[in-house]
């Protein structure tokens, strides 16, 4: 589904990504953890195309995309349909009703009409929990309840991948579960998902694979109970200890 | 003795308010035909100018950033009053003659444009980078994107400094008399030549302009409720 092959991302002089290889398969819930500034967000945000990466290619759902070269617009506005992303910070549009933030990309981008995004919105918030907010503004919701539009709004635009970028890392912690419980759900259903967390429960209960970043680089890869009760990396170890 | 002048003449007041009361219709048309229509115009051409100059200004595009920038610099570092000489008697003097309305318009909506475009760009760097970020991510391009979630939000905050804009450009409509457009302001220099009454007229269209800025006021606040209605308080 997902095939990464030598990612690179410069910022100026600093480089957070050091050449990324990563095969995903469909179905797949994949879970990245690591230190801060170990570039995992960025590794995520390259695959929507929110950051350019600098060379290498991502290949998502047999349409390859070649940052070496200079990227057609048109290119990028095909590849980015192919995932879709959960903030951190939600980043609804705060002057729209919950049911038009979901409705929104269907209607504008995809062209689908008002009534059938307003349909299809509406399945996916009553999925999410969210079946009697249609009409609420976002400041009026709890972060959780926030988040979880968050997920609906990507889910209608019908993606390939969910790309899940600390989604609960805003959030206090007693809503976290609810968040948690509708991803669960979603892995359930055979969804492609990569999920950049620090919520090792999560990772533990629901990922089939961890990937573990340091420094722009993979540095490990294993099932979670590997992951956690014996891992291959020193740096692995450390990281691990540190969160206990 | 001087306060002499002060003290209560029956015929006096009562020449007083007869003044007051013949020349408020000449105002009042003055303001309705010209003074508000200017106001109005202007600030429509002047916004439309002020959005595009601060999307210049913002774009990634160098010579766009430039025209916009040399535009702003030269329209607020030389004043309105010169600016209006330059388009009506200037213009004039080497053959193109702008009749006054049409050249009031021109100076105003370009002096709106500048100070607003400020402004605008102000408010459009306010909107959290995260809301680009989740429209580019749900395809939109970047006109949608501006269109749909940025400029709606940017209104809300640029309102309380727009106001103020167009609250000023009200009473700056009162240089257009220099430039013999027969404005409200024009109109009461008409009317004092003719009587002498200069502070009974001067203080007569000055309270008239403050009625309509108190009115324009009350238009402000209900506008900020309107847009507040998604945002907690």
């Amino acid at each position: 589904m997902i095939s990464i092959n030598g990612l690179h991302k410069q910022f100026g002089n600093l480089e957070v990504l050091k050449g990324i290889d990563l095969q995903i398969n469909k179905g797949q819930v994949i879970t990245v953890i690591g230190p801060s500034g170990s570039g995992k967000t960025t590794l995520l945000r390259c695959m929507n195309i929110l950051e350019v990466p600098t060379s290498g290619s991502i290949t998502i759902d047999g349409q390859t995309t070649d940052f070496s070269n200079t990227v057609h617009k048109k290119e990028i506005d095909l590849f980015r349909r192919k995932s879709a992303m959960v903030f951190q910070h939600y980043n609804l549009f705060p002057h729209m009703t919950v049911l038009q933030n979901v409705m929104e990309g269907p209607m504008i981008v995809k062209k689908i009409s008002k009534v059938e995004a307003r349909k299809k919105a509406e399945q996916l918030l009553n999925k999410v929990g969210l079946g009697d907010k249609f009409d609420f503004y976002p400041h009026q919701l709890s972060g959780g309840q926030q988040q979880r539009v968050g997920i609906a709004r990507a889910l209608a635009l019908e993606p390939k991948v969910m790309l899940f970028d600390e989604p609960t890392s805003a959030l206090d912690p007693e809503l976290v579960g609810e968040v948690l419980q509708v991803m669960k759900d979603l892995a359930g259903e055979g969804i492609t998902m990569v999920v950049v967390t620090h919520e090792m429960r999560f990772a533990k209960d629901v990922a089939d694979e961890i990937i573990f970043m340091d420094q722009g680089k993979i540095i490990e890869r294993s099932k979670p109970i590997d992951m956690f009760t014996h891992p291959k990396e020193e740096r692995t170890k450390q990281f691990l200890n540190l969160l206990q | 003795m001087f306060w002499n002048n002060f003290s209560y003449d029956p015929d006096k007041m009562q020449r007083y308010l007869d003044i007051a009361q013949s020349s408020l219709l000449p105002l009042l048309e003055g303001a309705v035909v010209y003074t508000l229509p200017l106001t109005l115009i202007t600030f429509v051409l002047g916004l439309t100018l002020a959005i595009l100059t601060a999307l210049a200004r913002i774009s990634t595009i160098k010579p766009l950033q430039w025209i916009a920038r040399f535009y702003v610099s030269a329209i607020r570092g030389t004043p309105l009053l010169v600016q209006l000489f330059i388009l009506f008697y200037g213009l004039g003097s080497v053959g193109i003659v702008i009749d006054p309305f049409p050249a009031a318009v021109i100076g105003f909506s370009l002096n709106v444009g500048a100070y607003a475009s400020e402004v605008i760009r102000a408010a459009i760097l306010s909107i959290p980078k995260g809301q680009w970020e989740a429209a580019q991510m749900i395809g939109m391009s970047y006109s949608q994107t501006l269109r749909r979630v940025i400029l709606p939000q940017a209104t809300r905050v640029s309102i309380p400094p727009l106001s103020n804009t167009f609250i000023g450009l009200v009473k700056d409509t009162s240089l257009a008399s220099a430039i013999l457009v027969t404005e409200m302001f024009r109109r009461a220099q008409e009317i004092a030549a003719f009587n002498y009454e200069v502070l009974l007229l001067y203080t007569e269209v000055a309270i008239l302009y403050w009625i309509i800025c108190f009115l324009l006021s009350l238009v402000q606040g209900r506008l900020e409720r309107r847009f507040d209605r998604y945002v907690s308080r």
